[in-house]
């Protein structure tokens, strides 16, 4: 699914650079959370993002990773490895006190096939974690192959 | 190798503009409904019909988004609320940003939130990006016709999943497509069980008034904080 990717130019309106587009602006808005995070960690570089995506977010994985080594290609984060934890659709059912991943939209408890159960995850657009190095160790200037 | 946790939501920056305007129209008392579908679903058909259906005196405006030309504002604009349009330039979607930014114009134009009660704002037509903007709104609402195939809730699950309504419109058509209504209408509620769901055709005003029933019941259902406060 590509289609995020039709959204392509930044508007006079759009002031924030989440707003250029949108598998684009999240990326963006990723990278700009990575060097404002740097500014705590003088002596050391990210080496990799942990970003989490919901199943219902609407966001395109592909997309994303596409956008994100565009705008990283040759620049001084060209190195930064994306990681992406995709999370599935969670349901809680309040009768069992019970949380289930649903497959195929079907949101009935498993255990009291009750309708009535409430969604707790699903739609996440986070950012989880960075990985940072000191300047110097072995792996300065390449990609992690881990 | 260190591991800095930094959990927070990427869009942070339009959560918390989207969160403040949410705070700002609750102050105020006003409805904000953001209307999402695919381009030439019949979003500002259906916005002409509500806008013709309701008193003169209503307090209502609508902010119309679209990539390029002011067409659905002239559009609103003949039935005398005030109407802004949006033109993002290029962006397939409206953030809580461009809503900020246009609600300050309307104010240097000397029109109000105070004396609104309903805000109908007309996303950009496209039925993926605008699902992940906030906009500060009390409710989504998705608008599918019936010339698009009854799988979409299924293929396009996000703004179907966060949506409060669903309209399926253009129904006036379905002797002439094989659209199979009850088959969308149970997509829809796969998705997102319990939806609401109503049927409507803006050519021959078929379903308008169950729409304009549910939009009565969410005016009269939205609990402002300072009603009592608020001028009559």
């Amino acid at each position: 699914m590509q289609v995020g990717l039709y959204c392509r130019r930044a508007g006079e309106d759009a002031g924030a650079t989440e707003g250029i587009m949108h598998e684009m602006g999240i990326a963006n808005s990723v990278l700009e959370a990575v060097r404002t995070e740097m500014i705590r960690h003088p002596g050391m570089y990210p080496c990799k993002v942990g970003v989490r995506i919901g199943e219902m977010s609407a966001i395109d994985q592909d997309a994303l990773r596409f956008c994100f080594e565009a705008i990283v290609r040759e620049t001084d984060l060209e190195s930064l490895e994306l990681a992406v934890e995709i999370c599935p659709l969670r349901y809680r059912c309040p009768a069992c006190e019970r949380d289930f991943v649903v497959r195929d939209y079907d949101s009935r408890c498993p255990q009291c096939a009750s309708l009535e159960t409430k969604c707790i995850s699903g739609d996440e657009l986070e950012l989880a974690y960075l990985e940072v190095e000191e300047y110097g160790a072995s792996t300065v200037g390449t990609k992690s192959s881990q | 190798m260190e591991r800095v946790p930094l959990e927070r939501k990427v869009l942070s920056e339009n959560d918390r503009i989207a969160a403040e305007l949410r705070a700002r129209f609750q102050e105020h008392g006003v409805l904000c409904l953001n209307l999402i579908s695919s381009p030439g679903s019949g979003k500002t058909s259906l916005l002409e019909r509500t806008l013709e259906a309701l008193p003169q005196h209503d307090r209502v405006a609508v902010l119309t988004g679209d990539i390029q030309t002011e067409n659905d504002a002239n559009r609103l604009k003949r039935f005398h609320f005030p109407v802004k349009q949006i033109t993002t330039g290029g962006t397939c979607h409206l953030d809580a940003r461009m809503i900020e930014r246009h609600l300050a114009d309307w104010k240097l134009e000397n029109q109000h939130l105070e004396d609104l009660d309903l805000l109908l704002i007309e996303n950009v037509g496209n039925l993926v990006c605008p699902a992940s903007y906030d906009l500060g709104e009390a409710a989504k609402i998705v608008v599918l016709s019936v010339t698009e195939g009854e799988d979409k809730p299924l293929k396009y699950p996000s703004i179907f999943f966060k949506s409060d309504l669903l309209v399926l419109s253009k129904i006036d058509l379905l002797p002439y497509v094989p659209f199979d209504i009850d088959a969308a209408a149970e997509n829809a509620r796969k998705v997102h069980p319990g939806m609401e769901i109503v049927k409507v055709s803006c050519l021959t005003g078929n379903g308008l008034h169950e729409w304009m029933l549910w939009l009565a019941e969410r005016r009269r259902a939205y609990k402002p904080l300072l009603q009592d406060t608020a001028s009559r």
